[in-house]
C-alpha cells in the first residue's frame, strides 16, 4: 500500500471485503515485520494513556504551566450533569474529553500526540465516548486507532500534519478527519463512507490557521480540539446517513495541501498573526513572555 | 513512517517540538558525556528563547540531561530533581544568526572532568537534528540507530570501524566524518539499519585510535 491515497485503501478494503482497520493492520504488521497481536497490544497501551489523560484532565482545579488555561473540561462536565447541555450525552462527553486531554497537555501532562500534541484531544474524544456511550469494546477501539493511524499517514504524506507547514487544518483538521473515519467504522459504516466522512470533515476546516497566543499550545488550540470533535461527529453522521462529499477525498487532501502551502507564514505557528496579534493576544503575550 | 508516528508518540505536553524534542536534545547530550553530569550550561535560541517558560522547554532539556525520555512522568519536576541529583544549571537566551528556529546549545560538564557540547534543533513532531558536536559539524536525527565514534585522526580508523560493522553484518545507512584538524580529534557519525549489540560496541571501543563510542537508539 502506498499510503498516498485514501481511495486506494477503500478499493483494497472493498476488494478484500474487509474493514479499513483490518486492511491497515495487515499492511502495517507486514511492513513493520511484526505480529498483528503485538501491534494491537502496543495500540492498547496508547489507548490506556488516552484514558488516563482524559480522566486527569477532567479533575477540578487543573491549570496550565503558563496559568493561561485549565479547568474548562471540568466546567463543561458539571454543566452537562447539573443543567443538561444542548449537545446531549454523547457530544457533551466528547467535547469534555477533547478539552480535558488538550488541557492536560498544556499542564505538562502525559498524552498521546494524535497526530500532534496540539490536536491530542480529538481522537480520544471520539474513541473514549464510543466506549462510554455506545458499548464499543476495547478491541474495537484499538482497531479504530489503527484505522486513524493509517489514514493519518496518508494525510501526512500528501498534505501535512504540522501547523508550521499547513496551519491548524493540518493539526486539528487532520485529527478530526482521522476521528471521523474511526467513528464511521465503529458505527458500522463502509470504507467508502469513512472516506466521505474524512472529506466532509476536512472541507469544514479547510484553511484553518495556526495562530497561538504567545506561541503556546493553549489559546485557541484547546477549544479548537472541542470544535474539531464536533466537526468529526457531524461528518461521521452525514456519511453514515449516506450523504456523499461531492469532491472526492483525495482531491480534498490535494486542496488541503495547496491551501496550507499558500497560507502566509504569519498564520503558520509563528504567533505573528490572527488571534496571536489581537490586542488581547498581544497583551497576554507581553505578560507571559515579558 | 508507521501508525505509531501518527498515534504517538506518548509524551509529556504541551508541544512535540518545544517539549518532547527538547528533552531528546538533552538526552543526546547526556549520552555523549562519559560520566554523571554535574553542570549544564544551556543556551536557547529562536522560538525556544521566546517561549521556553510556557512550553516547559527548560524542564524538558534538564529532564533529558537527567536521562529521562519524553514520556517520563517526572519531566515536569525535573528542575527540583536536578538539585537532588547535584546538577547545577544555567539558562541563557541568545540571538544566533542562521540557526533553526528551535535551537538549543548544551554544554555539559561531567563528574570526571570531561565535557561535551552539542548544538541541536527540534525540527517538528519530536524529531531532532544535532548539527554540531564539540564544535565539529555533525548531522544526525535520532530517528535511526546512530553510532558516534570519537577518534584521533589517523590512517585506517575508518576502515577498522567499517570492518567491525561488516563483521557483525550491520548495514550502514549514512556516514559522516568531521575532522577540523589533521591528526587531531575527529568524529564519525554512522546511522545504521539494525540495532548495535553490546558486542559490536565493545569491538569498536577496542579499535586503535578510537577514544569514545556512543550508541543512540532510535526513538
Amino acid at each position: 500500500m502506498t499510503y498516498e491515497s485514501i481511495q486506494e485503501m477503500i478499493d483494497l478494503a472493498e476488494a478484500q471485503k474487509i474493514r479499513l482497520s483490518k486492511l491497515i493492520l495487515n499492511d502495517q504488521a507486514a511492513s513493520m515485520e511484526t505480529d498483528k497481536d503485538l501491534l494491537l497490544k502496543r495500540m492498547d497501551e496508547q489507548l490506556a494513556v488516552m484514558e488516563e489523560s482524559a480522566a486527569k484532565g477532567k479533575e477540578a482545579g487543573l491549570k496550565s504551566t503558563s496559568g493561561l488555561t485549565g479547568g474548562d473540561a471540568y466546567k463543561m462536565l458539571q454543566f452537562h450533569k447539573n443543567t443538561g447541555s444542548l449537545s446531549g450525552d454523547f457530544c457533551a462527553a466528547a467535547i469534555s474529553t477533547a478539552l480535558a486531554v488538550a488541557e492536560y497537555n498544556a499542564s505538562m501532562g502525559r498524552i498521546v500526540a494524535a497526530p500532534t500534541a496540539g490536536s491530542c484531544g480529538i481522537l480520544p474524544a471520539a474513541v473514549l465516548s464510543m466506549m462510554e456511550y455506545r458499548h464499543t469494546s476495547r478491541q474495537d477501539a484499538c482497531m479504530a486507532l489503527v484505522l486513524a493511524g493509517g489514514v493519518g499517514m496518508v494525510i501526512a504524506n500528501v498534505a501535512s500534519i504540522a501547523g508550521a507547514t499547513g496551519g491548524c487544518q493540518a493539526e486539528c483538521g487532520s485529527a478530526a478527519a482521522m476521528a471521523a473515519a474511526a467513528l464511521v467504522e465503529l458505527n458500522g459504516g463502509t470504507p467508502e463512507m469513512a472516506g466521505h466522512a474524512m472529506a466532509i470533515s476536512i472541507k469544514n476546516q479547510l484553511g484553518l490557521v495556526c495562530d497561538p497566543v504567545a506561541g503556546l499550545v493553549e489559546v485557541p488550540c484547546i477549544k479548537r480540539n472541542a470544535g474539531s470533535i464536533m466537526c468529526a461527529i457531524m461528518a461521521a453522521d452525514l456519511a453514515l446517513a449516506g450523504i456523499k462529499s461531492v469532491i472526492p477525498i483525495d482531491e480534498v487532501l490535494s486542496a488541503m495541501n495547496e491551501v496550507g502551502s499558500t497560507l502566509p507564514c504569519a498564520l503558520r505557528e509563528t504567533a505573528q498573526g490572527g488571534l496571536a496579534t489581537t490586542p488581547t493576544g498581544l497583551k497576554l503575550s507581553e505578560k507571559l513572555l515579558g | 513512517m508507521n501508525i505509531f508516528d501518527i498515534i504517538g508518540p506518548v509524551m509529556i505536553g504541551p508541544s512535540s517540538s518545544h517539549t518532547a524534542g527538547a528533552c531528546r536534545i538533552g538526552l543526546v547530550a547526556r549520552k555523549l558525556l562519559s560520566s554523571n553530569p554535574v553542570r549544564a550550561n544551556i543556551t536557547f535560541a529562536g522560538s525556544f528563547a521566546k517561549t521556553y517558560h510556557g512550553h516547559g522547554t527548560d524542564k524538558a532539556v534538564i529532564a533529558g540531561i537527567l536521562g529521562m525520555l519524553p514520556d517520563d512522568l517526572r519531566l515536569p519536576d525535573s528542575l527540583r530533581l536536578a538539585k537532588e541529583a547535584g546538577l547545577e544549571y544555567s539558562i541563557e537566551t541568545a540571538d544566533l544568526a542562521k540557526c533553526h528556529p528551535n535551537t538549543a546549545i548544551i554544554r555539559l560538564f561531567g563528574s570526571d572532568g570531561t565535557e561535551v557540547e552539542i548544538e541541536g534543533a527540534s525540527i517538528g513532531g519530536g524529531n531532532i537534528l544535532i548539527s554540531k558536536l564539540n564544535g565539529m559539524l555533525s548531522a544526525f536525527t535520532g530517528e535511526n540507530n546512530t553510532v558516534i565514534v570519537a577518534h584521533t585522526d589517523a590512517p585506517g580508523v575508518i576502515a577498522d570501524v567499517a570492518s567491525a560493522f561488516a563483521m557483525f553484518e550491520i548495514n550502514i545507512g549514512s556516514f559522516r566524518l568531521a575532522r577540523p584538524h589533521k591528526g587531531q580529534q575527529a568524529i564519525m557519525t554512522l546511522e545504521i539499519d539494525s540495532e548495535a549489540t553490546p558486542q559490536i560496541l565493545e569491538l569498536l571501543k577496542r579499535q586503535a585510535n578510537v577514544t569514545q563510542v556512543v550508541y543512540l537508539k532510535a526513538h
